[in-house]
């Protein structure tokens, strides 16, 4: 990546930003009120959303007050805004219908979720993995095939991981061993995932597609937890733990040293005798089987079947969910329930909205494009991402 | 090749004529400036055909039933034939039989169909590759081109022939132009990564384009509201057709704006003060800063010119045959993102680009359900197979050293002489 140049002054710093998340809270709450008074309950959750956004944004590049304080003036401003626009409204049906949008949210979160924490882990080695859309889909295809052959979604799990960490391997082999370009690389992997999966798929299953009865991962029920988080999928809650096993990796033990250091300065790991070829090995492949849960989760945890190229860019969200939370396990997070947010957001807005609401799966990428522009608050990527690491 | 085929160790006869260590070299790296991308091609085909075998197929007879399906066998089909000399009534004799409603004619104007837009979306890739930019967001300037191109060209009625069309593909080019210098911009003034920003510009050109065609949305079909797709363009807006009938996807003359602008990308990189810099700022960009060329005003410059064939493409595109864009046509279209593969299969040259586009239009035409013979190999599983190969191709690409390495091993093994010597005098 480039050498950064010195912020300009007449550009708005992160701070600013964190200023305008608050701002875009508080006005997410007074557009419902007189004098413009906007009925549709959207305005008010699309503004609050900005604000979120601007706040995730500014935490997770160390502005940390203020940040939160705009993450906290969103969430109020919709709270409110909805409030306000309840009038004339049945109660039960807002709470049935919010309660649906928020666990639609958590469906759509948590393969990001899974692929954005393994595109971190690679990106934090020091190789820059565009493959994820290409590794989750393997995982869902060799996931669903797997759970239904094996007669267990178990079975299937470790089938897409396995396919996943293959895939991950040759883009590992090409961009440690072979210094091939990363992108190029990764471009291939996409392709080759894309072909092999709808080769098989065509091959096994032909034209009836999966079958109806494939394995499918359960789901926990927790009667104490209420409607939205008593009949969670296990592998969203699987996610919780995977979030909080990454940030521990990452930041607490030797293991993510060594990763952040591979990532940061390979020559110097390489000096203090940390194996660079070994951890980015490890940290690609960890990359790929992560990805390819996320993609098992949406095949056989969420829908119960395969379909032709079914991830449809999630893997270019998740990689956009790593960059907008600044190669953080909990900013990638942030970033997949933002994201997941605006697709689940999107599907609902159908009706009310028709056909605009599409526009709403376009938010995470004008998010991320604003993000690495760079006018507020720089993300920084790991110094050594991209670069082939020769040794001496 | 006209190497003896055990010569003699070098350092035993120095004063042999072209036979010094640098002339030896030389000849490997030209050789292998053609030859490693045909190897790999050869490479991905071959690996190709293993995963036909391994799933029961004949992979000789799906190559040959490719091969036929992407007309290419026309040419070994001579007889004595007439062609019709275009806009005019004439016929002339000609070597090969020119008529559409036969198959192999046919074929062959649907491969040099593809041929076109991918051609340029390959220089789209190619121009910025000179420039040092990885530019993978082909697929969005393609798209914006098209998008463009469809709204001029159903629009603006009044227009006569010409002037509509150049309007319409002037329009779709510097759609294209501006989508790809938007990355230029941000890669010049913040030094945000091109590969990113093209990556998000590709996916918001993906769902706008889902946006302004579905149902309601502001460019969908005036007459007929059920249906997700635009308005025809008009007959002013049309580009003439070459060759075959109108109605059914005919070549149109774009092939030679093609092939023009492979002239134009030769000229440009390699006869123009312009291309000298931006070659400067792909070889070094501090070295060219320290020559007194402006770095960021040639990433900005480059991506707008790869952003311009790419739109240029889907302007082609929508006016030659397409005549109408539909949300699915946007969601399923993947010319942009095989430019990458084709660029890099031609080196990023003029002619290399060419002869890959070439290779990947009559893979894309033999492997499609309307030219694949269905006997022989199911279509739907060709159209994977393509993307394999395609894929493969952009492994082995990628990875040069592998080429390289087996080069080295080669010549190790065959002039142990001149490998040591290389090595010394390295």
């Amino acid at each position: 990546m480039n050498a950064v140049p010195a912020h300009p002054p007449w550009l708005p710093t992160t701070r600013h930003v964190a200023i305008a998340g608050i701002v875009l809270g508080l006005l997410a709450f007074w557009l419902t009120i007189p004098p413009v008074s906007a009925r549709s309950p959207w305005w008010p959750v699309l503004v609050g959303l900005c604000a979120i956004a601007a706040g995730i944004w500014t935490v997770t590049r160390g502005v940390g007050r203020p940040g939160w304080g705009a993450i906290a003036a969103g969430l109020v401003g919709i709270a409110l805004g909805l409030l306000a626009t309840r009038t004339g409204l049945g109660h039960l049906d807002q709470v049935v219908v919010w309660s649906a949008l928020l666990s639609s949210t958590l469906v759509w979160a948590t393969p990001l979720t899974y692929a954005a924490i393994g595109g971190m882990f690679s990106e934090r080695s020091g190789v820059v993995n565009i493959g994820l859309e290409g590794m989750m889909l393997s995982g869902a295809f060799f996931g669903a095939l797997g759970a239904d052959k094996f007669h267990s979604w178990e079975m299937g799990l470790l089938c897409a991981a396995i396919a996943g960490g293959g895939f991950a391997l040759v883009h590992a082999v090409m961009a440690i061993h072979l210094r091939a370009d990363q992108i190029v690389s990764g471009t291939a992997i996409n392709f080759l995932a894309l072909g092999v999966t709808g080769y098989f798929f065509i091959q096994i299953y032909g034209e009836n597609g999966t079958p109806g009865n494939i394995p499918r991962i359960p789901d926990v029920t927790v009667s104490s937890l209420g409607t939205v988080f008593g009949h969670l999928n296990l592998m969203i809650w699987l996610s919780f733990v995977l979030l909080i096993a990454a940030h521990i990796t990452l930041f607490k033990t030797p293991i993510g040293l060594r990763i952040r250091s591979v990532g940061e300065h390979p020559r110097a790991a390489d000096t203090v005798g940390i194996s660079v070829y070994g951890t980015r090995y490890a940290a690609v492949v960890l990359s790929g089987m992560l990805a390819a849960l996320g993609g098992a989760y949406l095949s056989i945890g969420y829908l119960g079947s395969f379909s032709e190229n079914m991830t449809a860019g999630r893997g270019f969200i998740a990689l956009a969910a790593v960059i907008f939370g600044n190669w953080r396990p909990f900013g990638a997070f942030a970033a997949a329930l933002l994201f997941g947010g605006s697709t689940a957001l999107s599907f609902r807005l159908a009706q009310p909205w028709g056909n605009a609401s599409v526009l709403f799966q376009a938010l995470p990428y004008v998010l991320t494009l604003i993000a690495v522009a760079g006018v507020i608050g720089r993300s920084v990527p790991p110094a050594a991402a991209g670069r082939p690491y020769v040794k001496q | 090749m006209s190497e003896p085929e055990s010569p003699a160790p070098l350092d035993a006869d120095p004063e042999a004529p072209a036979q010094t260590v640098a002339g030896r070299l030389a000849f490997y790296q030209r050789a292998g400036g053609v030859v490693t991308p045909l190897m790999t091609a050869v490479v991905a085909f071959l690996m190709g055909g293993i995963v036909v075998l391994s799933t029961g197929h004949n992979p000789l007879r799906t190559y040959k039933a490719i091969f036929e399906g992407s007309g290419l066998n026309w040419f070994f089909h001579v007889g004595n034939h007439s062609i019709h000399v275009p806009f005019t009534h004439t016929h002339v004799w000609f070597l090969w039989d020119t008529n559409t409603n036969h198959t192999a004619p046919y074929n062959l104007s649907q491969t040099l169909l593809t041929t076109t837009p991918l051609i340029l979306t390959g220089l789209a890739v190619a121009f910025a590759f000179r420039c040092g930019l990885f530019n993978i967001g082909g697929q969005g300037q393609y798209l914006m081109g098209a998008i463009v191109g469809v709204y001029i060209g159903s629009r603006f009625t009044g227009l006569a022939h010409l002037p509509h069309v150049l309007f319409a593909i002037t329009a779709a080019a510097l759609a294209g132009a501006l989508w790809g210098a938007i990355a230029g911009f941000l890669k010049a003034t913040v030094g945000a990564h091109e590969v990113i920003t093209t990556i998000m510009l590709n996916w918001i050109a993906y769902w706008g384009g889902s946006y302004l065609f579905g149902r309601g949305g502001p460019l969908q079909n005036h007459v007929n509201q059920a249906v997700p797709i635009s308005d025809d363009i008009v007959d002013n807006a049309k580009l003439p057709a070459l060759w075959g009938n109108p109605h059914l996807q005919a070549l149109h003359v774009g092939i030679f704006i093609a092939t023009g602008t492979l002239i134009v990308f030769y000229l440009v990189l390699n006869r123009t003060t312009l291309g000298y810099e931006v070659r400067a700022v792909g070889f070094n960009p501090e070295a060219a800063r320290y020559g007194g060329i402006s770095v960021a005003r040639n990433f900005i410059i480059a991506m707008a010119i790869s952003g311009l064939f790419a739109g240029l493409a889907g302007g082609l595109d929508i006016l030659g045959w397409q005549f109408r864009l539909g949300v699915l046509d946007v969601q399923v279209s993947n010319i942009g993102f095989i430019g990458i593969a084709v660029a890099l299969l031609g080196r990023n040259t003029a002619v290399g680009v060419g002869f890959a586009a070439l290779l990947f239009g009559a893979l894309l035409t033999g492997t499609s359900t309307r030219s694949l013979d269905p006997n022989v190999f199911p279509p739907q599983l060709a159209g994977n197979l393509a993307l394999m190969i395609q894929a493969l191709v952009l492994l082995f690409v990628g990875a040069d050293l592998v080429i390289l390495y087996i080069w080295q091993a080669r010549r190790k093994l065959r002039l142990p002489g001149a490998a040591r010597a290389a090595k010394g005098s390295a």
